[in-house]
């Protein structure tokens, strides 16, 4: 077989971050996401941003972090608030670690354009 | 009370063998795995380390009277067996705070590594563990970041890092060193690395490889929106150009930088953690010559010692093995030391090596590399081994892809996202390797294409150095 036929062409993707190379997921695998930052103590926090902002440290809070929310499905609802109220945006969700000052995880549920 | 001078020679053990003493908080306590020569008793063998390491010498001399000995001298405070071997015991010494110069690892090491090895009454002596007292380590520098504050400058959250290490390791020129950079970045890797043995060669000098290094990094970061790095490798032959090198990262905006702690030198390596921590940049440490000291498993220092010797004298990642792939490593003590680069309490566990308690108090912790012939079918594995606050790196694993390393790159950060989330979705990610990846690599033809390139690839060699347990 010729050289040719057999290496793809990886193109470049511009991603954002965790999960940036997974296709998107479905309700029930975000529901499950967001189950496990209830699970593990974090508190959500939803934040978003003009795509052309991306790269910024600090994307906009949607209302405050939703601190010590154990509530799935108003999460859920919240982010879609979010997104309805910011339809050109990205929209982020964050597992906030108040004991380590850190993310424990943070992914993008809606993709702006 | 005064005493009177006796020359001559005594036994070690009527002054250093204490088995009454009690530690103190305040002192510094070391674990020996000793190996006498025959018919020497163990007190005796326990208490010549305890003296050799401290304030001791083979005769008595009429200046020890100036001072209070009683004060400065390490004891030997316990005997234990070690589990399964005859021959060998454990010596538990403890060595007043005094002893030692303020945050200096070197200073440490010269007095419990230093002579006492070469003692004659030993066969073997190898230093298992080191308990640091909170009072020496609040006098320690430390992680010039930690792994919140380089998540941050990062943004890399919820999942290991990404790397793999620049290949061939030696002999390409700057701006083909350069290309490579650039095409692991662009394909998903969040950071590359230097090779530990490039420095600043004939075929590449450093200044020309870090200027075209920082062209690809900044490139890659504009194309795929997120942040990239290289370790620029700042490793030199005298500190002031270790020092240059390290300025000129900083020129080029370059994140993070990397050192050679050991063949550096403890010296070298925290003055140049100081400089990190004065210039906010992160330091990636790399370890070799490690194995030439700590694989034998009678002799020399364990790893787990390095390794907090390394948190205190600084850095932000440290290689740790991979357990799973072509270098040295059990799990259990592998799990043991990485505990000790992270967390702010290691408590006591001989199961995973460690024989003491640790309190870190709030001294930042270290992300620990595992690097060495991994590919993406270990991933599940490194995943549950290693968890988040990790860097995961593969070479061969990259670079070896049929389509080159920017596919080889994606094949691994798909993978890794895909454990990930469904270690989150609460799957048995070890369990469940197989179909994960198998699920995931629908979507990526650059995975489905690594799976069937490494799915053959094992390295399976018993350890050499285990923990020591009744056979």
């Amino acid at each position: 077989m010729p050289f040719q036929s057999t290496v793809g062409d990886y193109q470049t993707v511009a991603t954002l971050e965790t999960f940036g190379f997974l296709p998107p997921m479905t309700q029930e695998e975000i529901y499950d996401q967001i189950a496990y930052i209830i699970a593990q103590g974090w508190s959500p926090v939803i934040e978003h941003v003009h795509p052309s902002g991306c790269m910024q440290t600090y994307w906009s809070y949607w209302k405050l972090p939703f601190f010590g929310e154990k509530d799935l499905n108003l999460i859920v609802s919240e982010l879609e608030a979010c997104h309805r109220a910011y339809p050109d945006h990205h929209v982020r969700i964050i597992g906030y670690d108040a004991y380590t000052q850190s993310q424990g995880t943070a992914f993008v549920v809606f993709q702006g354009r | 009370m005064s005493k009177k001078y006796d020359a001559g020679v005594k036994e070690y053990r009527d002054t250093y063998w204490t088995p009454e003493y009690v530690p103190l908080d305040t002192d510094l306590l070391a674990c020996f795995k000793c190996t006498g020569q025959e018919g020497v008793p163990r007190e005796e063998v326990a208490a010549a380390v305890a003296a050799e390491s401290s304030t001791g010498t083979w005769s008595t001399v009429w200046s020890e009277l100036l001072t209070d000995l009683e004060f400065y001298k390490g004891r030997c405070y316990r005997i234990e067996d070690v589990p399964g071997d005859p021959e060998a015991f454990y010596a538990f010494i403890a060595y007043p705070l005094d002893l030692f110069e303020e945050g200096s690892i070197t200073n440490v090491l010269t007095s419990l590594v230093g002579n006492v090895f070469g003692f004659k009454a030993l066969r073997h002596l190898r230093l298992e563990d080191i308990r640091f007292p909170i009072a020496f380590i609040k006098t320690c520098g430390g992680p010039p970041n930690g792994i919140v504050v380089e998540r941050d400058r990062l943004n890399k959250y919820g999942r290991p890092l990404l790397g793999c290490t620049i290949k061939p390791k030696l002999g390409l020129s700057g701006k083909n060193y350069g290309r490579v950079v650039y095409e692991c970045l662009r394909g998903g890797l969040d950071l590359t690395k230097d090779d530990e043995n490039i420095n600043s060669q004939p075929f590449q000098r450093w200044r020309e490889r870090f200027e075209f290094v920082a062209e690809a990094v900044k490139l890659a970061q504009r194309e795929t929106g997120e942040v990239k790095g290289h370790y620029l490798n700042c490793t030199a032959n005298t500190p002031e150009e270790l020092y240059e090198r390290a300025e000129f990262a900083k020129e080029l905006d370059m994140p993070i930088i990397m050192h050679d702690y050991i063949t550096g030198g403890f010296t070298a390596n925290t003055g140049l953690a100081n400089w990190c921590r004065k210039n906010g940049m992160l330091l990636h440490i790399h370890r070799a010559m490690h194995a030439v000291i700590d694989r034998h498993p009678k002799h020399g220092i364990h790893f787990r010692v390095l390794a907090k010797c390394l948190r205190l004298s600084g850095g932000d990642q440290l290689h740790t093995g991979t357990v799973v792939g072509k270098l040295e490593g059990d799990r259990q003590t592998t799990l043991g030391y990485i505990d000790n680069l992270r967390e702010s309490f290691v408590p006591e566990d001989r199961s995973r090596g460690n024989f003491f308690d640790q309190d870190w108090g709030s001294m930042p912790g270290v992300f620990a590399v595992a690097s060495g012939g991994i590919h993406v079918w270990h991933m599940p594995a490194l995943l549950a081994i290693f968890g988040d606050d990790s860097c995961l790196q593969f070479g061969g694993g990259t670079h070896g892809h049929p389509w080159g390393s920017a596919a080889g790159a994606a094949a691994n950060r798909v993978a890794l996202e895909a454990c990930v989330k469904a270690r989150n979705a609460g799957r048995e990610i070890e369990k469940e390797s197989r179909d994960i990846l198998m699920e995931a690599a629908k979507h990526s033809p650059e995975l489905a294409i690594a799976l069937e390139t490494w799915k053959e690839i094992k390295f399976e060699f018993d350890t050499v150095d285990k923990l020591d347990v009744q056979g």
